[in-house]
């Protein structure tokens, strides 16, 4: 609709110009030159009203880090972050629009399309690994922040000294994991309670990430990896947005708690009465009955 | 009296430490040890396909600390005593690769790997591997066509091998992940290319389509392809040769 409004408006525009013009016929020439163009671009434009009508494609995006490309300098520098996020990232992201146009993943939410396309651990053609990647890069770039590292607050320090014994603790046996990766994936540091039980693939909710593929740190650091490790703990780390996920854990966990609270009950209730399993026995009449 | 007592204390230590010798030569362990072999040719011979800088890091940094690694590993392992082929297959342990596995098979990759190349290679190989190259994939085009679609297609890090079956007797192009290798099948390797993202992100950054034309082009080294594949004649008869009749 708001398509189509534009061209009523150009073909509104190009109509009161005329009232203006003279009346040379160099002038109508012109005139109907600019009708024709309009004309074709309003077919254009109607085309792809038209398509918009037909079927609505939601593409992933590439999102961009919450910082521009030069403000992680010098600790990850703008040429990393132009080839990391704007040739890695971004291919990733176009070629799963590719691969995903069409099949019955197209339309869902980045989430969604990573849980299903894993199926479990089975994964589906075409390539899992693209959503995954994606959604990786995304958490990557949020995970970091200009002027970052120093301490965690709050709730997040207090789970992280239970966990891990202290800050020391958890950074040790989060640089030993990302040194010792040894294929290409990215690891995850687990918040060890149960609190923290909740998707993607593993039922797990990330907190923080760091992209120990070459790719992310080869122009600066080559084949230090273990430089790399240290000064994404020391400066790149952005405590805020691990809080912030903690929070968003914490609340999803406890929803979740809830729901299978309520369900429970339900259950434990529906139960008592002979009707439940009636209902199973016998399904269409049952559920036309119900 | 005292110097003589240190003498005698310095002596008895002495054979204290020969008795320590004796006793442990009897169960003695041979510790492995393997070495860092060189690209047969300069650093900066293959400019400027692979850079000086790229041969620096990558065999100076990345395929010692392989080797450095992988002789410490080996310090506290009872595997020791092999040969490094023999050390490949033992780690893969059959699919549940043991820890040296990975230091092991890199080493062994690498080293095939600068051999796999020299200055001014590409082009076509000669006669025979040519002839079976064109048996087994159609055309010589066809097979780079095959070579380059699976480095493309691997995703994260692996390796990229032209291979003799030992079973069906004929060449094949395979992809594998991370550090495995053709000798864990029982294949036997002509070439490699190493699509670690450490070996062409400082020549190529991300354009792995031109690193990969690049090697096929410019680097890779069909002499040593056609050596190999005479030593593989050796254990895989591949059929008499088509020799033309007059």
């Amino acid at each position: 609709m708001h398509l189509s409004a534009v061209a009523t408006d150009a073909e509104g525009y190009i109509f009161l110009k005329l009232t203006y013009e003279c009346k040379l016929s160099k002038i109508r020439i012109k005139f109907r030159k600019a009708c024709e163009k309009q004309k074709k671009k309003k077919k254009r434009i109607r085309k792809m009203v038209g398509r918009c009508r037909t079927r609505i494609t939601a593409q992933l995006e590439l999102k961009a880090p919450p910082y521009s490309l030069d403000a992680l300098e010098p600790y990850m520098s703008r040429e990393t972050l132009e080839y990391h996020w704007g040739k890695h990232h971004r291919g990733y992201v176009d070629n799963l629009n590719k691969q995903i146009s069409g099949t019955d993943l197209d339309g869902l939410a980045l989430e969604e399309i990573v849980v299903r396309s894993y199926n479990r651990g089975n994964p589906l053609p075409p390539s899992t690994m693209l959503p995954r990647s994606i959604w990786n890069h995304d958490f990557f770039w949020s995970s970091m922040k200009p002027g970052g590292g120093g301490q965690p607050r709050g709730v997040l320090l207090e789970l992280i000294e239970r966990d891990f014994g202290s800050l020391e603790g958890l950074l040790n046996e989060f640089k030993q994991a990302a040194l010792t990766q040894f294929e290409k994936d990215n690891k995850l540091v687990v918040q060890k309670s149960p609190n923290a039980v909740n998707p993607l693939v593993w039922d797990y909710h990330p907190l923080l990430v760091v992209d120990v593929w070459e790719h992310a740190y080869y122009v600066d650091y080559q084949n230090r990896r273990p430089e790399f490790v240290s000064t994404f703990i020391e400066k790149l780390i952005s405590w805020d947005a691990v809080s912030a996920r903690l929070e968003e854990a914490i609340a999803q966990a406890a929803a979740r708690a809830e729901e299978d609270e309520r369900r429970r009950e339900e259950e434990d209730g529906v139960m008592d009465d002979g009707d439940a399993i009636e209902m199973y026995l016998d399904t269409e009449n049952e559920s036309e009955a119900e | 009296m005292v110097h003589a007592v240190l003498c005698f204390h310095y002596s008895f230590q002495n054979l204290k430490q020969k008795d320590q010798l004796r006793g442990s030569r009897r169960t003695s362990r041979i510790v492995a040890f393997y070495g860092l072999t060189a690209p047969p040719y300069e650093l900066d011979a293959l400019e400027p396909y692979m850079s000086q800088k790229t041969l620096e890091i990558h065999w100076g940094k990345h395929h010692r600390a392989y080797v450095d690694n992988l002789n410490k590993q080996l310090a506290n392992s009872p595997l020791y005593g092999l040969t490094l082929d023999e050390l490949v297959k033992v780690a893969y342990n059959n699919g549940n690769p043991l820890p040296e596995f990975n230091n092991a098979a890199q080493v062994w990759n690498h080293n095939f790997f600068w051999e796999s190349m020299q200055p001014d290679g590409g082009y076509m190989p000669a006669a025979g591997l040519l002839q079976q190259i064109e048996k087994d994939f159609g055309s010589f085009p066809n097979f780079r066509e095959k070579f380059i679609t699976t480095a493309m297609s691997l995703f994260g890090s692996g390796w990229v091998w032209l291979v003799l079956k030992k079973e069906e007797k004929k060449l094949a192009v395979v992809g594998a992940s991370n550090a495995v290798n053709p000798l864990v099948w029982g294949d036997i390797p002509i070439i490699t290319l190493d699509m670690w993202e450490h070996s062409y992100y400082l020549d190529y950054r991300n354009d792995r389509g031109k690193y990969v034309n690049a090697f096929m082009d410019s680097l890779v080294s069909w002499q040593s392809a056609t050596a190999r594949m005479a030593r593989a004649e050796a254990f895989v008869n591949l059929g008499e040769p088509k020799i033309p009749v007059a």
